[in-house]
């Protein structure tokens, strides 16, 4: 039918050699129906990489860098996106993972792991994903053939991002005025933020967080907190916390009136960016970085719950 | 006065209190306040010269290290949450 979208051949499109060829590239979309009058919020959908999130970056940077020996294999402290991203590389590469995990984690998160090809070694549940790091760092002390790569301080996650992410949005959009995206190991603002702003030395970054859950309000003590080495808070214009409820209705607002089904944390930089946009002048561009989709949250009560702050939280905290 | 938000994490400093109130019309003002009402709290937060690294102080829902530091204005009734400084997300 002429004139129909998707029924004209496109111009010729790569074939890859190897899935991990097919990382990075991810497309952005104008959110018209969610950006303010007269500014565009395009979203860098990064649930579109292999395994269906951002971290698929992340993994083969760290992988490369790592330059592994015959004999020596990798080990993570991860139960999400990162264990699942290493699993893809490590499988394809032909090395052995082996991803450290609080005993508790979910069932649907253990078992993608275990079908992609990881190990998985529990950590004690009561001491959560701290306890999952201290494991795996008493693991590789005592055990040489394991190469842990500590997203959280390893250099190739932001590069990454530097050379991916970053300039992949500086390629594809003449001018952007902010760019907001999840602050989870700063990776991801980071090496994206440095890029962007060589390019557009005016432009606004600025992190989404998220009220931290359980883990984080049940620490026992202040000085179990963690700041990640990689994340330079100088390097941020804004800093904005979301509620749980903001993050979810715009995390429903994405897939209701945009068709965008991703994951929460992305309604949370949906959020931040709606409101950085409307303090922007008129004709703005505002990059918001969707970390992934919102196929493995599909179980999640928040989905349906009309009460969105209990339904993520045991405890209401205030 | 202020309402300010205290974390699982340093309501035993706070008496057990979910909130407690200070006032100030700056971030500064306002933690010299707490250390001078409840110093066990207080002095969790503030070092007498800067934020602890391990805590962030939120006025209306942004980071004051990204809004001016401890000269940050806090406005009549607004919102301010102390928080654990963590990696959020997942791992």
């Amino acid at each position: 039918m002429p004139g129909a979208r998707g029924t004209a051949l496109a111009p010729a499109t790569r074939v890859a050699d190897s899935l991990l060829d097919l990382i990075g590239n991810t497309p952005l979309v104008a959110l018209h129906r969610l950006s303010p009058p007269g500014r565009t919020i395009y979203a860098k959908l990064e649930g579109q990489n292999p395994t269906g999130s951002i971290k698929d970056r992340v993994a083969l940077s760290m992988v490369e860098a790592a330059e592994l020996e015959p004999g020596q294999e990798l080990l993570e402290p991860t139960s999400g996106n990162t264990g699942i991203s290493l699993a893809l590389v490590a499988k394809l590469r032909g090395h052995r993972l082996t991803c450290v995990m609080p005993a508790n984690a979910t069932p649907e998160r253990r078992l993608l792991l275990e079908l992609y090809g990881a190990a998985i070694v529990d950590s004690p549940a009561n001491e959560g994903s701290n306890g999952a790091v201290r494991l795996a760092q008493e693991l590789a002390a005592a055990d040489g053939r394991y190469v842990m790569l500590f997203q959280y301080a390893n250099e190739a996650n932001p590069r990454a991002h530097y050379e991916g992410t970053g300039a992949e949005i500086v390629r594809d959009l003449p001018r952007v005025d902010a760019l907001v995206a999840g602050l989870g190991t700063g990776g991801t603002l980071m090496g994206t933020g440095a890029r962007v702003r060589e390019a557009n030395p005016d432009v606004v970054v600025a992190a989404a967080e998220p009220l931290p859950g359980d883990p984080v309000m049940g620490l026992r003590s202040l000085e179990d907190g963690y700041v990640p080495p990689i994340l330079d808070v100088s390097k941020l214009d804004r800093k904005l916390l979301v509620s749980n409820a903001e993050s979810v209705a715009a995390v429903r607002a994405l897939l209701d009136r945009e068709g965008i089904f991703a994951g929460v944390s992305s309604g949370a930089v949906v959020h931040v960016a709606r409101k950085i946009a409307e303090e922007l002048p008129h004709g703005s561009a505002v990059v918001a970085v969707l970390a992934d989709g919102g196929w493995k949250y599909v179980s999640a009560e928040f989905w349906r719950a009309a009460d969105v702050e209990e339904s993520m939280e045991r405890t209401l905290w205030w | 006065m202020t309402v300010i938000r205290v974390p699982p994490v340093l309501r035993e400093e706070a008496g057990g209190a979910r909130q407690v109130e200070a006032s100030g019309s700056t971030v500064r003002e306002l933690l010299e306040d707490i250390v001078g009402r409840l110093p066990a709290l207080g002095n969790k937060v503030y070092d007498g010269s800067d934020i602890r690294p391990y805590v962030n102080v939120y006025v209306d829902g942004e980071d004051v290290r990204t809004s001016g530091g401890l000269d940050a204005p806090v406005r009549e009734n607004a919102t301010v949450v102390l928080l654990p400084a963590m990696a959020g997300g997942e791992r």
